[in-house]
């Protein structure tokens, strides 16, 4: 298949997600699903949830809070005592103490980041029973936290915005579960493995040396990893490896299960607030950002590696260093683009062997701030928060108090969002800082020079933007790197989520102004313009300096800078 | 007369006038940089650099920080680079200093001259026995009663309790003509400081000394007691969030640099932090916020706080009065139909007579129109002339002469007198007069003793220009409610004429209240003007309550605006002002936002060209030196500032038309001009610097 047919069937399969997975999620956070009645029932009787009551936003941060910490311990103590418990077929012993937490935060935040290869460092029982559980309820958490971001703007006059019990099981069982059942069954037609057997030994038959290959229950964290957009792979060379991706199809699959969701969540959006085309506009956004970096991509790899073609080496296939001969340079760029854009971070092809604009495209997709489409549910929640700060400036501009979807936006709404839009560069850039500063920091990196500093600063934002992808070439199952690691994953996560909530309270008991000729309208053409060079100003103005010290230096370094 | 709660209604403004007077009031319009005023403002300048007032500004307040590193660097490694840089923060912090004393300079000179018309007199305070006192008039408490004769200036605001006098308000309005002021009613109250022309008022004083509305006005134009107001408040939050994330941006470089292997001076790194920061905004929004009230005031309108400035940006629902405000004051005369076989020669000749001694605008009107289109005169009148004054009782005026007895008045009155006198009445009398009301016009119907000679129509004349306004209004998305006591029907057509998008008939001041109330519970902010005591409670529980300066008391209370003109069109400008107010903050903020990206291709290559010479290549204005190039961006964030002082104090230019067109043209303005202005600018700066041969 083509890449361009690759496009075209990409973007057709997506528009039939975001029609009908987005119309389905409204249905489900509605209440008004009831074809798993039976399975939900029980869960809410175990777990003591009332799934009439609902909740204000401060009892929904808790316990989204409650549930991280309790699902964190969880994690951790498997992780730790993993020698000890079954399912440990090639006897993985206890991870140590702080590659076991910063894991568990990873998973617990949608991240993923792997300072580890998960082969030959996990049980069994840590794959599925933290891991792979982790993949379904932090993406659950995700979109409980989006929808009820969503509901602040639907709702007027009420105090509560949903029950974070109630949306985590419906967005779990009603959606995550189906959809990954389904899809693994796909994958496992392709050929990855799903197995709870150990590790295989091979004999290569050519030269009679022996070689022990690892499995695992695979196929089944494979699509919920996708879906999810968690990105932790079973094997430390995550989806480049043929048992975890092993066709042109699977490859497909796996970055339509990543986009499907956030993409979809637009239209639930849409629904929710009363005006499909109020979620067209936030897709539109989405995919201009997206459409840009993924050209950028496609283009620097297409032509190959700037350093191989200065001594005269024809790169007919572009730059094919550390990418799968099965996917290409340009399915590859894909992949490795849709991952660093979805807060996702599984990769099919080796960030660090891009070229340097190639590699900076993934570095600038995460900074951005994940909202192209983003992560599940985060993606949403994180644009819409970049949509009140374009909304108070674009409003202010034809003359009126700011508002959007009706709701005013004043000075406390400003605040949340400036909060959940600026934690992450200011994190990002201070532990990049540490880093580069102190020696345990320094001993990380490969490369010298503006490579090695591409290695931290790509580390510390892949998981602040809880996106998990590696540059490579970091050495960073060090201490050091697992605590400051988890600095970053946590306030990317909750310093995010609770202004988000705290902003969905606020909006909610909020009335709404009806639009007349004079609202700034946030449906059309301009905001969407405006929205995007939003996003684009506040990532560029906070991470141009740094950015230019890495990727823009080495591309320079080759001479112009394309 | 059909209608004497129209003939009363006087407002002063003239009613001809949609437009706003310009200059003839005490607060009179003055150039934006009249030289006296930006003298007293560089003073101020220097003076606001005490960082207790400059921590309001948080922006500003890092500047004056970076300044100050500065200085200490330029002290221990002096050169010509880091004393230049250091003198350009210096300057920026003085050129915001500079915008806001400018705004406020412009006020206080407003003040003086309002406060140069409060003098100290002695008030004539009456004692309980009736005896006279001569106190001053600071010493008046609430409740005392004073008498103020003919050239008396009356000592604090009040009502009149017994009297009628005319009064000169041109100390508060700058209108010259005098008015009246009477007891009871809604012309009873009387300003401090304006001055009796004729006859004897009693006065009793309700403000308490130094709240007379006078105190108010001069410490509403001072700004002495401005607070910020919400979409100022969220601003400057936002402008603070800038300014907080780009400290560390700019602080993580140094320790990059020396992962790097490099080296950055700490000057150039606070100019990255001043030229980030957003700078020209923080500089000029308080000037922006006083000289939008400062507008209002050159309008001739007091608002009570910044806030109901905003409020008026944000109004959907206008609620006009239509007497005054839609429709001229008056009704006047447009149509004369002769009935039962009467000429119209001969209709007009007897209206006009009926009107001789009718001072009313109606009354009057009926003789303009009896010269202007049938040319008659006025004539010499018998000697035995009787002129009959109109009675509430019988609802009829006219005069007899030569054994005539012509009459005009409401049709049921005039029709009862000529059935009383023995006459018929024609047939067609009832289907004329029917006609005219449907219309939305009043008859008044003439007749000469047993005769019924016609009728006049007397037509609310809608004010030229008015439906175009309304047409305006209704582009930007606000809906146009006229209120009138007006029945349905006549309320229907002048609605209709007028060009309003609804209207309230019968109003009393219980539906307007409601009126208001549903608007609100729809989320819509309402304004309104109004000059009765009875709309006192409306004008509280609008949004933007404007307050007519010939109104009662009550009503100025109840308001958060008076209009000193005591024009009702004004509501009008008061929204523009508002929106104004808020797009020139949009529209700057925009455009110091946009700014940053051309700093930064300024300085990122010139902060790291020592450890990477690759970085060269972003260098993209070509600017001569690193050191040239730090410069010339803090040269131009300090210039830019006052560069576009007159756009803050003027305001972004109002244009009335849909929120879709007005934001592609302030986003093309000022975003694109904000992107593409400081790459020419910063490159003319280092031209020059580089011709000087600085470097």
């Amino acid at each position: 298949m083509g890449f361009a047919w690759t496009i075209v069937a990409l973007v057709l399969v997506l528009a039939l997600c975001w029609r009908f997975l987005g119309a389905y999620m409204v249905v489900v956070y509605e209440g008004r699903a009831r074809w798993l009645a039976k399975v939900e029932r029980p869960i809410y009787r175990a777990i003591g949830a009332d799934p009439k009551a609902e909740q204000t936003w401060q009892r929904y941060a808790s316990s989204v809070i409650v549930f991280s910490a309790i699902a964190l311990l969880i994690s951790y103590g498997i992780f730790r005592l993993q020698e000890h418990l079954p399912f440990n077929p090639d006897h993985m012993s206890g991870v140590e103490w702080h590659t076991a937490w910063n894991t568990a935060v990873s998973f617990v935040t949608n991240t993923n980041w792997q300072s580890y290869s998960g082969e030959t460092t996990m049980s069994y029982l840590s794959q599925m029973g933290a891991l792979a559980v982790q993949n379904f309820l932090s993406a659950a958490v995700g979109m409980a936290v989006a929808v009820a971001l969503i509901r602040g703007f639907a709702r007027k006059g009420s105090k509560t915005i949903g029950n974070f019990w109630v949306d985590l099981v419906r967005g779990t069982i009603y959606v995550l579960l189906p959809i990954a059942f389904v899809a693994a069954i796909v994958f496992i037609s392709q050929g990855a493995l799903q197995t709870l057997a150990g590790h295989a030994e091979v004999s290569n038959a050519l030269n009679g040396a022996s070689q022990t290959l690892p499995r695992g229950p695979i196929a089944s964290q494979e699509v919920i990893k996708q879906l999810g957009t968690n990105g932790g792979g079973f094997f430390n060379a995550n989806g480049a490896g043929p048992f975890e991706n092993p066709t042109g199809l699977t490859n497909f699959l796996s970055i339509v299960l990543i986009l499907c969701i956030p993409v979809a969540l637009t239209y639930t959006f849409g629904k929710m607030v009363f005006s499909i085309r109020q979620g067209v506009a936030i897709l539109a956004v989405m995919t201009v950002l997206f459409g840009g970096w993924l050209t950028m991509t496609a283009v620097a790899e297409q032509q190959g590696n700037p350093a191989l073609a200065a001594t005269g080496v024809s790169q007919p296939l572009g730059n094919m260093e550390g990418k799968e001969t099965r996917f290409g340079a340009l399915s590859s760029s894909l992949y490795n683009v849709t991952s660093t854009q979805t807060s996702t971070g599984s990769v099919d092809s080796a960030a660090d062997s891009y070229t340097p604009i190639g590699g900076m495209a993934m570095l600038t997709g995460m900074m951005l701030g994940e909202v192209s489409p983003g992560g599940v549910g985060t993606g949403v929640y994180g644009i819409l928060m970049f949509a009140v700060i374009t909304v108070f400036i674009g409003g202010l501009m034809v003359g009126r108090t700011p508002e959007y979807l009706g709701k005013k936006i004043q000075a406390r709404e400003v605040k949340l969002a400036a909060l959940g839009v600026l934690v992450m560069p200011i994190t990002v850039l201070v532990l990049t800082a540490i880093a580069t500063a102190v020696n345990a920091g320094k001993a990380g990196p490969l490369n010298a020079g503006p490579h090695g500093f591409s290695e931290i600063l790509y580390a510390y934002t892949s998981q602040t933007n809880n996106n998990g992808s590696g540059f490579g070439g970091l050495s960073a199952n060090t201490p050091f790197y697992n605590i400051t690691g988890t600095i970053g994953l946590l306030l990317g996560r909750f310093a995010i989520i609770i202004p988000a909530l705290a902003l969905a309270g606020g909006l909610a008991e909020k009335t709404v102004v009806p639009t007349s000729l004079g609202t700034f309208r946030t449906d059309k053409p301009m905001f969407v313009g405006l929205l995007t060079g939003v996003v684009l100003v506040i990532g560029g103005l906070t991470f141009l300096p740094a950015v230019a010290l890495g990727p823009i230096v080495e591309q320079l370094s080759h001479g112009m800078f394309w | 007369m059909p209608d004497l709660k129209v003939l009363d209604a006087g407002h002063s403004g003239a009613p001809d006038e949609l437009g706003v007077p310009g200059g003839r009031g005490v607060v009179s319009r003055r150039s934006l940089f009249d030289g006296r005023i930006m003298r007293v403002a560089a003073v101020d300048a220097l003076r606001k650099l005490d960082p207790r007032v400059q921590i309001k500004n948080p922006v500003m307040f890092v500047v004056l920080i970076g300044t100050v590193i500065t200085l200490f660097e330029a002290i221990a490694h002096p050169s010509v680079f880091s004393w230049s840089v250091m003198v350009w923060l210096l300057l920026t912090v003085l050129f915001a200093n500079f915008a806001e004393a400018m705004a406020e300079g412009r006020g206080k000179a407003q003040a003086d001259t309002l406060r140069k018309t409060r003098t100290q007199t002695d008030a004539r305070r009456l004692r309980p026995d009736g005896a006279e006192e001569r106190v001053p008039a600071a010493d008046l408490s609430l409740g005392d009663m004073v008498v103020c004769e003919a050239g008396d200036v009356i000592p604090s605001d009040g009502e009149v309790a017994e009297g009628a006098a005319s009064v000169d308000e041109s100390a508060i309005t700058g209108e010259s003509a005098p008015v009246i002021r009477e007891s009871g009613g809604d012309r009873s109250a009387v300003t401090g400081g304006t001055r009796v022309l004729s006859d004897r008022i009693v006065v009793r004083i309700t403000a308490e000394p130094g709240k007379t509305f006078l105190d108010r006005m001069i410490g509403l134009v001072e700004g002495a007691k401005r607070q910020k107001t919400p979409n100022e408040i969220a601003l400057t939050i936002l402008l603070s969030a800038l300014t907080l994330i780009f400290i560390p941006v700019v602080v993580v470089l140094q320790p990059f640099a020396q992962f790097a292997g490099g080296q950055v001076e700490v000057i150039i790194l606070i100019a990255l932090i001043v030229c980030l920061i957003p700078t020209t905004i923080g500089a000029l929004l308080s000037a922006i916020g006083i000289a939008g009230m400062d507008r209002l005031v050159q309008h001739n309108v007091l608002a009570m706080s910044g806030r109901a400035v905003e409020a008026a940006g944000d109004v959907q629902t206008l609620l006009l009065d239509k007497t005054g405000t839609i429709t001229m004051g008056n009704r006047m005369a447009s149509e004369f139909h002769p009935v039962g076989g009467c000429g119209e020669q001969d209709l007009a000749g007897a209206a006009q007579l009926a009107s001789l001694a009718d001072e009313t605008p109606e009354g009057r009107s009926i003789v303009v129109l009896a010269k202007e289109r049938y040319g008659l005169r006025e004539r010499d009148l018998a000697a035995d002339h009787v002129f009959v004054p109109f009675s509430a009782n019988t609802r009829m005026s006219g005069l007899d002469t030569d054994g005539r007895h012509i009459r005009k008045g409401a049709a049921d009155a005039v029709k009862r007198w000529v059935t009383e006198q023995g006459g018929t009445l024609p047939a067609e009398l009832d289907q004329i007069v029917e006609r005219i009301s449907r219309a939305g016009a009043t008859p008044l119907v003439v007749a000469d003793q047993a005769r019924v000679l016609g009728v006049i129509e007397l037509k609310d004349v809608v004010k030229q220009g008015i439906a175009e306004r309304f047409a305006e209004l209704r582009g930007v998305g606000i809906r146009t409610v006229m209120v009138t006591g007006d029945n349905p029907l006549t309320a229907a057509a002048i609605a209709q004429e007028a060009g309003v998008d609804d209207y309230l008939a019968e109003a009393t001041p219980d539906a307007k209240m409601r009126l208001i109330k549903a608007e609100q519970e729809g989320g819509k902010l309402v304004a309104m003007t109004g000059d009765g005591t009875n709309d006192a409670p409306a004008l509280a529980q609008a949004d933007v309550g404007v307050a007519m300066n010939t109104g009662t008391s009550a009503a100025k209370e109840a308001g958060n605006m008076v209009d000193l003109d005591s024009n009702p069109t004004k509501l009008i400008e008061i929204v523009e002002i508002g929106k104004q107010l808020l797009m020139t903050r949009g529209a700057l903020t925009t455009f110091s936002i946009a700014n940053d990206i051309a700093k930064y291709f300024a300085i990122i290559p010139a902060l790291f060209v020592g450890t990477y010479p690759q970085l060269d290549g972003l260098n993209i204005m070509r600017l001569h030196s690193p050191q040239s190039a730090v410069l010339s961006a803090v040269i131009f964030n300090a210039l830019v500032i006052i560069a576009l002082i007159p756009l803050a104090l003027r305001g972004v230019r109002f244009r009335p038309s849909g929120a879709t067109a007005i934001l592609r043209r302030n986003v093309l303005v000022y975003g694109l001009g904000g992107l593409i202005i400081p790459f020419i600018g910063i490159k003319l700066i280092d031209l020059i610097l580089t011709a000087l041969g600085a470097y």
